[in-house]
């Protein structure tokens, strides 16, 4: 088959390896029909995250259909389409069974290497270092899906791939952030990137009551998405001298309630602290730049909470603990706990509340993934989300304007 | 100087140990001059090639890369040749401590004890086993695999069971490797089920158990992840893996688990 291989620092090859094989009773194999390009893929294009291997399948954010199962998955058929989330969770251990789906005890066959670096392993996930279990991710025709009987969802039948193909990241990751916010009536919601997560965090801002949302970003096209799909004001973090002040007068001195980093370790920035940080993981000296976390900390109102659904890998320098501290915040974060959410916001794309495929600028044939990425990574040809067609039939489809000058996927 | 391997009694005298290892001591002073470090280092580097070399290829045509490599190692590694006497008691005053390990499994104890209880299911989840028959009457029939190739093969007994709470055994005399160990199975904190803990000791027994030791010995890691494999199964009905799955184009020299 054909997949997308990560072969060192900003080169990602389209091989032809074998086929996967189900090797455990609780495996199914699918066939990819919708791959995305995740901006945590771009932590790995970038080469910074630790325990990559040449030849590693990436991937993590894929749907398909069932075409073989294990003897133990009494669930699924051949020929269910299914949804799949980035964790694999064994759904027996003590965290499985209290829905802390990401941080799964029995899915990583590589604890020693978590455990080493962080002292103990959260769950297995796809196409995402070895750390994580080094398992072949769904950039690919096929791939092997352990623990069928609980991972997937099942699509109910006439709802389109692009609908519910974020059901198994980034919607529930965006969605977590909010939840994680504990939102109350009369909140400020601020977010940190304009991303496919951050898009989702603002929307789940709003259906869990938040009274305002402030976007922050310096991509025109994904604050004109916050703005016109996301009802969001909006901060252009290089047309401000300060994003601090401009959100301490937004909120008449107090600050935002709520803030939500959807950057994470690879911010951009042009600040003292943003170069800083740029010449220390230069020189390996600094694994993550947590320019967004210092400044959502610095920016909270006392007492409010940080959440964190962006990723962060290793080691950060100069996070105002003090801040932190002294203004009583509450910092949540974790990868998502995608099961717990898919149920719920499938019914919510159902309902018509939310329209998931707004955020895709690019739908592209398989072997076309290394342009892509670098295309998404770079942010040319105003690119926001990458879906990739293993059938071949993505086509490079230019984003279209809707009326308010918004940007809209075609579906 | 501690023997902390206790299966052999003819190895508790100590006082003899003491007065060989002072001698010792003073040989390795002599040596520690640059020359001298240099020349370990080699001896090192081209033992660990060879046994390395025939570690690959494992066939009877690169024994003797294995046997010409090993005592350089050895050597390399610890400023004395391998005489039987100096491997005897070097291995008698440095034996390993007792690997200790444990793990949180969300089962109850009982059902843990009746999986162990059967050793012939150790394989299952101890990656250096091979097999374990039961010979009855408390006594089973071990096999382990070793880096080289080669098989160690040994009887052991039962020594202590309390039925859904502890077990223990021992190889019986005249094994390769002398060896033993304990399960303790107690209930968790909280209802979250029980809490393993193992203890395992390893002795090997000659000259030719002694380079095995240095070339393989039974790190808490190697328990740990045991373990976790033990953990993996009885949860979540079997062990994760990525053994067999694709992959693009890999690195001459891709680095595997060593687990």
């Amino acid at each position: 088959m054909r997949a997308v291989c990560w072969n060192g620092k900003n080169d990602i090859r389209v091989e032809t390896v074998p086929d996967p094989e189900i090797l455990n009773p609780r495996d199914a194999i699918v066939r990819v029909t919708s791959a995305a390009i995740c901006g945590s893929d771009l932590h790995l294009y970038d080469g910074y995250i630790p325990t990559m291997q040449k030849g590693d399948i990436l991937g993590h954010e894929f749907m398909g259909e069932v075409v073989e199962v294990g003897p133990a998955v009494k669930n699924l058929s051949v020929g269910d389409r299914v949804v799949v989330p980035f964790n694999i969770a064994c759904g027996q251990c003590f965290f499985c069974q209290r829905e802390l789906w990401s941080l799964c005890d029995n899915s990583n066959p590589n604890t020693w290497i978590a455990e080493k670096m962080m002292g103990h392993s959260p769950a297995g996930l796809y196409g995402y270092s070895h750390m994580t279990g080094g398992y072949a991710g769904g950039q690919a025709e096929y791939v092997r899906v352990p623990f069928a009987d609980v991972n997937p969802l099942k699509v109910p039948d006439g709802m389109p791939d692009e609908q519910v193909l974020f059901l198994g990241d980034i919607f529930p990751t965006g969605y977590m952030a909010a939840e994680n916010c504990d939102i109350r009536q009369g909140d400020t919601v601020a977010v940190w990137g304009c991303g496919p997560v951050a898009q989702f965090a603002i929307q789940s801002a709003w259906m869990l009551g938040a009274e305002r949302v402030i976007a922050i970003d310096s991509v025109p096209e994904r604050l004109l998405l916050a703005q016109t799909w996301g009802r969001a004001e909006v901060i252009d973090s290089d047309q401000v001298d300060s994003v601090l002040d401009t959100l301490n007068e937004m909120t008449g001195g107090m600050g935002p309630d709520c803030c939500i980093d959807a950057v994470g370790m690879e911010a951009h920035g042009h600040s003292v602290d943003a170069l800083y940080d740029k010449a220390k993981q230069t020189l390996r000296m600094e694994t993550d730049r947590p320019h967004a976390l210092r400044e959502a900390i610095m920016a909270c109102r006392k007492g409010g909470t940080v959440s964190i659904p962006g990723v962060y890998g290793g080691f950060i320098d100069k996070v105002p603990m003090g801040a932190a501290f002294n203004k009583g915040l509450t910092l949540k974060m974790g990868q998502t706990h995608v099961h717990r959410y898919m149920r719920p916001l499938l019914e919510r794309i159902q309902n018509g509340d939310v329209d998931p495929t707004r955020v895709i600028t690019h739908r592209l044939p398989l072997d076309e993934a290394p342009q892509a990425y670098r295309t998404f990574r770079d942010k040319e040809d105003n690119c926001i989300k990458v879906v990739l067609r293993p059938d071949g039939n993505g086509h490079h489809l230019h984003r279209h304007h809707d009326g308010n000058g918004g940007v809209q996927g075609a579906v | 100087m501690r023997d902390d391997v206790n299966l052999n009694p003819s190895h508790q005298g100590t006082g003899s140990l003491e007065v060989h290892r002072t001698s010792d001591f003073d040989a390795e002073q002599e040596e520690s001059n640059l020359a001298g470090k240099v020349g370990q280092a080699v001896m090192i580097v081209s033992g660990a090639a060879l046994v390395a070399f025939a570690a690959r290829r494992r066939s009877w045509s690169t024994l003797g890369a294995a046997l010409a490599g090993a005592p350089l190692l050895y050597r390399g590694a610890t400023g004395h040749w391998p005489t039987p006497q100096a491997v005897t008691q070097r291995v008698g005053a440095s034996a390993p401590k007792p690997v200790e390990a444990s793990v949180t499994i969300g089962k109850p104890a009982e059902e843990l004890y009746t999986f162990w209880r059967n050793l012939e299911n150790l394989p299952q989840f101890m990656k250096n086993l091979e097999s374990v028959v039961n010979l009855g009457n408390g006594r089973s029939h071990w096999v382990a695999k070793s880096p080289l190739g080669f098989k160690v093969e040994w009887d052991a007994e039962i020594v202590e069971e309390r039925e859904g709470h502890f077990l223990s055994w021992r190889s019986l005399p005249g094994a390769q490797v002398h060896n033993a160990g304990t399960v303790l199975f107690e209930p968790a904190l909280g209802g979250r089920g029980t809490v393993v803990r193992v203890t395992l000791e390893f002795k090997p027994a000659g000259l030719g158990s002694a380079i095995g030791k240095i070339l393989r010995p039974t790190t808490e890691q190697e328990v740990r992840e045991d373990l976790r494999r033990f953990k993996n199964l009885m949860e979540a009905g079997e062990i994760p893996t990525t053994d067999g799955q694709p992959a693009g184009q890999r690195h001459l020299l891709s680095l595997r688990s060593p687990f």
